[in-house]
């Protein structure tokens, strides 16, 4: 596998139609592919545009809360008796989760097209949040499609939404969770492809979101790699981030794809795993792994974690798959609770189900490493949002 | 063989193969030819058909809880190519044709006896196959550009499928007003027979876009009367709309 990895220039990537390697592309129904192309080319004359940029920056540092911490978990290190650990703190961000970096960055390009009406989908409801966050902050009506399984699950984030002046709508198709929320969302832009912005929450679906999504978590990686060089003069031997659809812990890795002697690891819940137990495919726009049957029907995911419940994944991560740059590997729901439970009780820090599977992981290689070594490990959010779920699964086993 | 069906103006009926039953299908294979359809769209259900609205949706999950997929509608052609000539396409998501295996599906196509796939998420840029046989059928929208159109054009074969309105499929009580345009926008680039789908639902509506182009696709509204057990009556609509376009 590693005599692959010189063949890609990772930092050059994708190419100028969306490509990495043979994953990526354009796969939408033709009504969506000018809307996609006009958002491609906005986005490309956005990205050289220093006010652009500024305005990107000013608001990431003064209404996010940007830099993030890289925090050294000293607690934690001695625990696990291995490696110092440093987490990058997403989980302070406003909103509670890296989702924000995305939807600032997306809405702003929205505001130069001119476009009014926002529309998302969501999950866990954390994209949800942040994109009605910022359609409130830039004044823009904002529709979040949500699984109407979700809803249920997540009352509570419905509500933020609700306050923050978006509709939310349910969806009933399918299997009524995060994809089904993307068909939907895709099918409201087909109806209205001149006057909507599709904010799209992770790094997958048709070029250019893969693209400008990771690049707008690009900054995870940015300060962790400057703030860890600053600390210990040298690159991290580890990074460690959680892998749903693949955007923060894109974000996290990107910067230091280049640098070799950094190991790379991404963490997949074992029930929605298509890096490490799916097949090339097409989903949502893109040629990436996919969960699916023999035929090619996508199948349904079961992750406690409603972050990580998803069929697909970006097609950058099939790339550094395919590549042998990162290494993907699973955790199931039991193990994650376990490392929500040890950052919690070591640290003080309560992560979200989805940042857990990456502590999970960690708890098993630090052992294995020696005190001269450091990890960093994406903490993508803060588990506020799961404290009720997990309450209500203790009560159901006392 | 899809270049015939335009000797009129050509009335294409999409159904869901398997949906109520594949042997339903066959049988409403039949009776639409017979109705008046010149070429008989089949869909292939797929868990995420995410340019169809809700109608289409239904079917295919009925049609999927039947288990039916790609091999069993080649299976289910080739049983029809021994009864009728009628054309036949398929209509199905990409991700199918891959899992299929794209060379083998159109081997496949050639074998039993389909005339030409519509793929509605793989766009002409992407195609990395053609075939002399199996047509390739491109969509065009309201909202492509002149130089989306050329792209759909070249690689185009058969002919041309203009969706009618920005929206998934489903039917409207309106068509677009500016139809006629967009045509003439696609017969400036090419000779290909244009024929217009998405929300036709009625015999004064399929009149309507053969007016200004060769041919209508009917999906939604038939599909929506054999889900509700009321096939006849789907059949009854095909000839109805015969009726409208022979009167033209």
């Amino acid at each position: 596998m590693t005599c692959e990895m010189t063949t890609y220039n990772f930092s050059e990537l994708p190419d100028n139609s969306g490509h990495f390697g043979r994953f990526g592309g354009r796969f939408a129904p033709e009504t969506l592919m000018a809307p996609l192309e006009e958002v491609a080319r906005a986005y490309q004359v956005a990205r050289q545009d220093p006010e652009f940029n500024k305005e990107v920056d000013f608001y990431l540092e003064s209404y996010v809360g940007r830099p993030t911490p890289l925090y050294f978990a000293e607690r934690l290190s001695d625990e696990l008796g291995g490696p110092k650990i440093y987490l990058k703190r997403e989980d302070l961000c406003h909103t509670g989760a890296h989702k924000i970096n995305n939807t600032i960055g997306q809405l702003i390009l929205a505001k130069r097209m001119g476009k009014k009406r926002i529309i998302a989908e969501t999950g866990a409801g954390q994209h949800g949040v942040a994109t009605a966050t910022a359609a409130a902050l830039f004044k823009m009506d904002c529709i979040v499609y949500m699984g109407e399984e979700d809803i249920r699950r997540q009352s509570l984030n419905v509500f933020r939404m609700e306050l923050l002046g978006a509709k939310v709508v349910p969806v009933k198709t399918g299997s009524k969770t995060l994809k089904d929320a993307v068909n939907e969302a895709f099918r409201d832009w087909m109806a209205h492809p001149n006057d909507t912005f599709y904010c799209l929450g992770s790094c997958v679906g048709p070029h250019p979101y893969p693209l400008m999504v990771r690049n707008f978590q690009s900054v995870i990686g940015r300060e962790a790699k400057g703030q860890h060089f600053a600390l210990e003069k040298k690159e991290p031997d580890y990074l460690i981030a959680c892998v749903g659809g693949g955007s923060n812990s894109i974000g996290l890795f990107h910067p230091f794809l280049d640098e070799t002697s950094v190991k790379i690891v991404g963490v997949e819940a074992a029930g929605a795993a298509p890096l490490v137990k799916g097949r090339v495919g097409v989903l949502q726009g893109a040629m990436t792994y996919v969960l699916q049957n023999k035929t090619g029907q996508i199948e349904t995911t079961h992750s406690i974690s409603a972050g990580l419940d998803y069929s697909g994944v970006g097609p950058e991560h099939s790339l550094l798959k395919e590549a042998g740059r990162v290494e993907y590997v699973t955790i199931n729901d039991k193990e994650a609770l376990e490392g929500f439970r040890l950052l919690s009780r070591t640290e003080g820090i309560i992560p979200a189900l989805e940042s857990s599977h990456a502590i999970a992981y960690l708890s098993k290689i630090a052992p294995k490493l020696d005190r001269g070594q450091t990890v960093i490990i994406g903490l993508s959010g803060r588990g506020d949002k799961d404290v009720e779920q997990i309450r209500a699964m203790r009560r159901k086993n006392a | 063989m899809l270049k015939r069906a335009f000797a009129q103006k050509a009335l294409i009926a999409y159904i869901t193969a398997g949906d109520p039953s594949l042997a339903a299908t066959e049988k409403l294979v039949y009776a639409l030819e017979k109705a008046g359809a010149d070429i008989i769209e089949l869909g292939i259900p797929f868990s995420d058909p995410l340019a169809d609205g809700p109608i289409i949706q239904a079917s295919h999950q009925r049609a999927l809880k039947n288990g039916v997929a790609l091999p069993d509608v080649f299976k289910l052609v080739g049983k029809l190519r021994r009864r009728t000539s009628v054309p036949i396409c398929f209509m199905l998501s990409y991700n199918l044709v891959l899992q299929y295996g794209l060379e083998r599906f159109y081997a496949e196509c050639r074998r039993s006896g389909v005339n030409g796939a519509i793929v509605p998420d793989l766009p002409p840029e992407e195609m990395k196959i053609s075939d002399d046989q199996v047509g390739s059928i491109f969509l065009v929208a309201p909202t492509s550009t002149d130089g989306r159109i050329k792209l759909a054009t070249e690689k185009a074969t058969g002919f041309i499928y203009l969706v009618s309105v920005a929206g998934v499929t489903g039917q409207r009580r309106e068509l677009s007003g500016d139809l006629g345009e967009l045509v003439a926008r696609i017969k400036h680039q090419t000779e290909l027979p244009v024929a217009i789908g998405f929300g036709i639902s009625s015999p004064k509506q399929a009149a309507e876009a053969a007016r200004v182009a060769d041919g209508v696709i009917v999906g939604s509204a038939i599909v929506d009367l054999i889900g509700r057990k009321k096939s006849a009556a789907a059949v009854k609509l095909i000839a109805a709309m015969r009726k409208a376009l022979d009167a033209l």
